[in-house]
């Protein structure tokens, strides 16, 4: 077993893990963080989105003892005081979902694409999100929900237009 | 499915991953950023009894100028390599190969050096780093030793690095104003390249000066396009002169097939994806 310490949605957290756990494994099983979801066994799909140390990642392709040290954000700690994220506003908004499930990946990864780039064009926002698949094909929503909150968040995050 | 038991360490300098390294030989596997190694895990495809992690070590990460070379660091992530200023005035082949470097999440977590290790002959860094020239560090019992890029990629997943050294940095040769693009085919997003070519080239004028090309997936290593430079050198960058030029892009090659395509189907890609390439670097 090897210790960890991180922190997991703005808590301190401590464990002894087995060295094979994966962190996706760890933040469901051990935190009951069940809002991460493993959608493959091939690090395709991206369902299992999180951002470690503010970087979006697949955390079925780490493991819980990479994460020493680091700070972790998932999906269930998005939302701020009661407050969903913009990101999730926006896919609630646009219906951004079909079945649901590839939507806290989709979500996690649209929050990292939009602080790298703040008004993507529809083929940027395609393209960022390559490594997250929707298998009820609902990407036309998907894409609008990225938009919408692109539209949506920029005066809040950078002030009132000039 | 997750991977076998195995035990793990985490050094924090490279003398410390090189004394693990040596106590455990064969039984032990170097883990960079992971994203081609815990697939291999989780499919339980190989079960090393220890892996050293090379997370911890901050020496091996971060890209510098160093004269006429810039050194990148083999723990440098891919998206931090992608979008680096120098790399990018100096070596611009390299972030146009990233840029389509599987996704998003991979390219934060991915390696340079981790990348080049594991040397899939599909892998996007092998042709550039190939095409550029560069020269691979790499550390060991005995000290530090340096091996050209066309001496590294031995055979499919197999490179000079020995059992018991790490790769600790990879040196790329200035190529200061050389247009430069990576074409990639593939069938659906983020899918390994079926094949691709990797070109770099120097204009004067209209006429190219020199030419580098590298190929992806067209053997069992990365293979330089030789022909296709030797043919391209002094040539106008003109849609002729260049398909002329990229008939010559299969010599040499031996193209794997595979449910993507044939040999065949992988030889015409060559030629056609090379005058893309070579083309766009041209910038004509």
């Amino acid at each position: 077993m090897t210790r960890i310490n991180l922190t997991v949605d703005g808590e301190k957290v401590a464990d002894d893990v087995e060295a094979r756990m994966l962190l996706v494994q760890y933040l469901r099983e051990k935190l009951g963080k069940t809002g991460t979801v493993i959608g493959c066994d091939t690090s395709n799909c991206g369902a299992c989105t999180v951002h470690l140390n503010g970087q979006s990642v697949k955390s079925c392709n780490v493991l819980a003892v990479q994460a020493d040290g680091a700070e972790v954000t998932t999906i269930e700690g998005l939302a701020t005081d009661g407050q969903l994220h913009p990101v999730q506003e926006a896919f609630r908004e646009c219906h951004g979902l079909q079945c649901g499930f590839c939507t806290p990946g989709m979500i996690m990864q649209s929050v990292d694409l939009l602080k790298e780039n703040p008004h993507p064009s529809e083929e940027e926002i395609r393209l960022g999100l390559e490594g997250n698949l929707c298998r009820c094909t609902g990407y036309h929503n998907i894409v609008k929900a990225v938009q919408y909150a692109a539209e949506h968040s920029s005066g809040a995050v950078e002030g009132a237009p000039a | 499915m997750i991977p076998v038991q195995f035990d793990y360490v985490a050094p924090t300098t490279l003398g410390e991953a090189l004394t693990a390294l040596s106590q455990h030989g064969d039984d032990a596997k170097i883990i960079a950023g992971g994203q081609s190694l815990l697939p291999v895990l989780r499919m339980r495809l190989n079960a090393p009894e220890m892996v050293i992690d090379l997370g911890k070590i901050e020496e091996l990460r971060g890209i510098r100028d160093d004269g006429d070379a810039i050194v990148i660091g083999a723990m440098t992530p891919h998206a931090v390599v992608g979008s680096d200023p120098l790399v990018a005035e100096h070596a611009a082949l390299i972030p146009k190969a990233i840029e389509h470097l599987a996704d998003a999440q991979i390219r934060h977590r991915g390696t340079f050096g981790g990348a080049l290790a594991h040397a899939d002959p599909a892998g996007d860094l092998g042709a550039p780093v190939l095409a550029l020239g560069a020269t691979f560090v790499i550390a060991g019992p005995a000290g530090v030793r340096t091996v050209p890029a066309d001496e590294f990629f031995v055979d499919l997943f197999e490179t000079a690095i020995n059992d018991d050294e790490i790769l600790t940095e990879v040196r790329i040769p200035k190529h200061t104003g050389w247009g430069a693009h990576y074409e990639k085919f593939v069938r659906v997003a983020h899918q390994w390249p079926i094949v691709a070519v990797a070109a770099t080239l120097q204009t004067n004028g209209g006429t190219i000066s020199e030419a580098r090309v590298g190929l992806t997936n067209m053997g069992s290593t990365p293979i330089r396009a030789r022909g296709v430079e030797e043919a391209l050198a002094g040539q106008p960058a003109t849609a002729d002169a260049v398909r002329t030029a990229s008939e010559r892009a299969t010599e040499g090659t031996n193209p794997p097939s595979d449910l993507n395509g044939d040999a065949e189907y992988r030889r015409h890609l060559a030629g056609v994806l090379t005058r893309r390439a070579v083309l766009n670097a041209a910038g004509a």
